[in-house]
């Protein structure tokens, strides 16, 4: 691959980025007219930008190349990342928009009246946050690698830098364009490819050989996935939605509960149409790429699939507009995950001065940083899948018992989260400490889920059920403001 | 690639080994060094009684409830040494603690002669059939001279000791309760305080406006009509009676009446640019909190400047804040002068300035005050930070409000 393709690309995303971060607002929302100011975000703006800011290396990476690997039991994973937006539009998008809370510690505090509860949140917050921005990094390595030759290292640090520098100066602070601008950017990088290998396949009489049958074959590589194994993975992903920090903060920007669950809805279309391509760019790989599967970074099936099949300059046009769109992936979910873990670090430990934004800033991309140049995942849509499952046994519960049961306490959340916690987050290291010794239990272990979701509920449910007295004495209130509707009857005029 | 996964393991095992070593270490050398220091067995004793009492203290802190008396009566009961404690209030068993839970309810029988008749009293027969409890001592919480409850403690005698400290511990309780009621008035006052401090429209915005539009109505009679219904429409928000809070996006709503009326005054020589980020619009803040900051920067930034004044207003989100700023470029404030102002010593002008400042400072803490940035002649700069997140049951009134 032409290394310089590879590098123009990416030095050209984050110089846009960083350009819509900083002067976005500026340009766009500098006005003398009060009624251009204070129009809200419309939901097409915000669905557009909660899509930039979920798809990340996992869904641009890392479908394509799991559909490689383990064929149609991969498509469980694009179901998921999706669906779990269903449960969050049934469940929480407009209740928690009503709440007035801005990210999930400040929901418990108000929901639960507890300085503990809200502590354990936000610890688990951060950790999920840090958990999620490392496959991001590793993505980032790993296409690094591929577009330019450098040592992955470069691509992480990179990108870590990036984020660091712009949060920290204050080009996030309209975040709703550069996301929205994202999302697009992705779309359009995924989409325009692979419709010209589609259309170069059709005329030079290339086939896929029979859609049905690259789906049917043993999958490449890989042990088949049990039953089991899709079950809880699609528990993980339908659950873990609903507790993503970077996803919920979001919805405080919808002026009301109705036009968050507008918002959810249409977020529903864009990830569908968004995860047609990956799932296009499996089965072509499939049939046209199968090597790519052993010979270790099947996660880069969709960087070099356009180049692979499309020789010379319109190739490598092509591919400089996928690896842009990789690194959109990259910088938008690793950004606003280190916007919403900065702001929970800087106003639960740090007394929320500004000062303390920006130390929390710098902090959340430099631990996940160690991690990721510590570590080395083979599966980037795996190892997402897994921060799913851990966000599903913790976060999750508590915002669904704590929407929808008036009987949920403090012990209660605590128990549960922490049960949740250690189920979910032991067993996963547990099953990569034993790798395949583990024998029979080895599913039960690497995917957790379908048992740590449904434990983390009972044990939240017993333990309340046990404290009743502990029950905060304004609930009544609370959820009368989560669930009653914003405008109910029109006041008489006076 | 499992070699370098077992390196993650192994790091993070490390990591937490390393943590444990120095949790472990870190409470042996605490407990190390208590535990020298510690005195003869009187101090001791002392000490012990007076850590149960604050332990206990900190739960009273809201007064005689299920959940603070049950968790203070554990605390209570190792200070009298006895076999069980209950508390109650005029109307039932707030807490048991102790053994024999089964009997809680025979504790409000007990307690209703004491209550009855404020004198504590020693019962022989509490519980007949469970020798632990045999005998109970009541003693009445007695606060302000008003009964709120009593505190019984089982034992299997009540010796005159016990008697004596049950009298003794419940006259402790009533005094946290007192505390807590003392607690409550204070948040009472702070609100009605915060009522009080509620931003005023100014007398002489009135005059003037009324002034500006009455010289329209024979030039401009079309003009002079548009300027009284925003007069009605900045009235309206600025008078309504319920709410202590709004939108930044209902709060850009009343200063855009209010410049539309000023500018029938200036004409041409005030300009306004807005540069409002459309996630903070519908950020809760206190009521009138932007527009006296926008009249403090047109009444003495621009109305003594020559020639064309500017207000700039922006809006952003910073972490989990919002930041509001408004800057004019105007003659500028005496640094020391505004000092005076925002201490609250001068009361001439700018008195917007030093109400919003004050409000701000009651409902988000001491950190949240107005920022100032401003020289004589070289402009004002005033910014303003609140949490993004107020969920606060008190704003409930906000969605019929919007609605009206």
């Amino acid at each position: 691959m032409n290394a310089g393709v590879g590098y123009a690309a990416i030095i050209g995303v984050f110089a846009v980025t960083a350009l819509i971060g900083f002067y976005g607002l500026r340009i766009s929302r500098t006005t003398e007219d009060f009624y251009v100011a204070s129009r809200t975000v419309r939901p097409w703006w915000n669905a557009s930008a909660i899509g930039g800011e979920y798809l990340s290396a996992a869904s641009f990476l890392g479908v394509a190349g799991l559909i490689l690997i383990s064929g149609a039991d991969a498509l469980w994973f694009p179901i998921g990342y999706t669906a779990g937006y269903l449960m969050l539009l049934l469940f929480v998008a407009a209740p928690l928009r009503r709440s007035g809370a801005y990210t999930i510690p400040d929901f418990t505090e108000a929901r639960l009246e507890s300085p503990a509860a809200r502590r354990i949140t936000s610890l688990l917050v951060v950790l999920v946050g840090w958990l999620y921005i490392v496959p991001q990094l590793q993505g980032a390595a790993l296409t690094i690698r591929i577009a330019t030759g450098l040592p992955p290292w470069v691509g992480s640090v990179a990108v870590a830098v990036v984020v660091c520098i712009t949060v920290v100066t204050g080009g996030m602070r309209s975040i709703t364009f550069v996301q929205a601008f994202q999302f697009w950017l992705k779309l359009t990088a995924i989409a325009v490819p692979i419709v010209f290998v589609l259309i170069v396949m059709a005329n030079s009489g290339l086939t896929v050989p029979a859609v049905a049958e690259p789906f049917a074959a043993e999958p490449v590589g890989s042990p088949t996935a049990g039953a089991y194994r899709n079950i809880s993975l699609v528990i993980a992903l339908l659950f873990g939605t609903l507790g993503l920090p970077h996803v919920l903060v979001r919805f405080y920007t919808n002026p009301d509960g109705p036009s968050a669950r507008r918002t959810t809805l249409i977020v529903l279309g864009l990830l569908s149409v968004f995860y047609l391509f990956p799932t296009l760019y499996g089965v072509v790989g499939r049939a046209f790429m199968p090597d790519l599967a052993t010979s270790g970074s099947p996660d880069a099936l969709v960087l070099l699939l356009p180049g692979r099949l499309i020789p010379g300059l319109a190739g490598d046009a092509l591919t400089a507009l996928v690896i842009a769109g990789a690194f959109a992936a990259f910088l938008s979910t690793t950004s606003g995950l280190v916007v919403s873990v900065a702001g929970v670090i800087s106003q639960d430990m740090l007394g929320g001065r500004v000062r303390g934004f920006r130390l929390a800033a710098v902090f959340s991309s430099l631990v996940p940083l160690g991690v990721a140049l510590l570590t080395d995942t083979t599966q980037l849509a795996g190892s997402v899948g897994l921060v799913f499952a851990f966000t599903a046994s913790t976060i999750c519960p508590l915002l669904l018992l704590g929407i929808w049961w008036r009987g949920l306490t403090d012990a209660g959340a605590i128990a549960g989260m922490l049960a949740g916690a250690i189920l979910c987050g032991g067993s996963i290291m547990l099953s990569r400490a034993l790798g395949a010794e583990a024998g029979p239990m080895g599913d039960l272990l690497a995917q957790p889920a379908a048992w740590s979701v449904p434990a983390a509920f009972a044990v939240m449910i017993g333990v309340s059920l046990m404290t009743k007295n502990r029950r905060p004495a304004g609930i009544t209130t609370i959820m009368t403001r989560l669930h009653a509707p914003e405008r109910p009857v029109p006041a008489p005029n006076r | 690639m499992p070699e370098s996964q077992l390196l993650a393991v192994a790091v993070i095992g490390v990591l937490v080994i390393t943590l444990t070593i120095a949790l472990v270490g870190a409470i042996g050398f605490k407990l190390l060094r208590s535990w020298r220091e510690l005195g003869t067995d009187a101090e001791r004793a002392t000490y012990t009684t007076l850590h149960s009492a604050s332990l206990a203290g900190k739960h009273l802190r809201n007064g005689l409830e299920p959940v603070g008396a049950a968790k203070a009566s554990k605390h209570l009961r190792s200070l009298l040494g006895c076999e069980a404690v209950a508390i109650t209030d005029v109307a039932g068993v707030l807490a048991w603690d102790g053994i024999g839970e089964a009997h809680r309810e025979g504790a409000l029988g007990l307690a209703a002669k004491v209550l009855a008749t404020g004198r504590t009293q020693v019962f022989r027969e509490a519980v007949v059939h469970q020798a632990e409890l045999k005998e109970a001592v009541v003693a009445p919480i007695r606060a302000r001279s008003r009964i709120v409850g009593a505190l019984v403690a089982y034992a299997p005698r009540a010796k005159p000791g016990l008697v004596r400290a049950t009298s003794e511990v419940a006259d402790w309780v009533a005094a946290q309760v007192e505390l807590a009621e003392l607690e409550s008035s204070r948040t009472l006052l702070m609100e009605a305080e915060v009522r009080a401090l509620r931003a005023q429209i100014s007398p002489h915005f009135i005059y003037n406006s009324l002034n500006a539009i009455a010289s329209f109505i024979t030039t401009d009679p079309a003009k002079a009509r548009d300027l009284v219904l925003e007069f009605a429409d900045f009235t309206r928000y600025s008078f309504r009676r319920h709410g202590d809070f709004t939108t930044v996006a209902e709060e850009l709503r009343c200063i855009e009446h209010y410049l539309k009326l000023e500018r029938a005054r200036f004409g041409d020589r005030l300009l306004v640019s807005l540069t409002i980020a459309p996630e903070v619009l519908s950020t809760v803040i206190p009521f009138l909190s932007l527009q006296p900051l926008v009249e403090n920067a047109v009444r003495h930034g621009l109305e003594d400047k020559e020639g064309i004044g500017h207000i700039a207003i922006t809006a952003q989100a910073a972490g989990a804040f919002v930041e509001v700023t408004i800057e004019d470029d105007g003659v500028g404030i005496e640094p020391e002068h505004l000092r005076a102002v925002l201490a609250g010593h001068s009361d001439s002008d700018h008195v917007g300035l030093r109400n919003v400042d004050a409000r701000l400072r009651q409902v988000y803490g001491d950190d949240h005050g107005l920022v100032v940035d401003t020289a004589p002649g070289a402009g004002t700069l005033i910014t303003m930070r609140v949490p993004k997140s107020q969920p606060r049951p008190d704003l409930g009134s906000l969605t019929d409000r919007l609605s009206a």
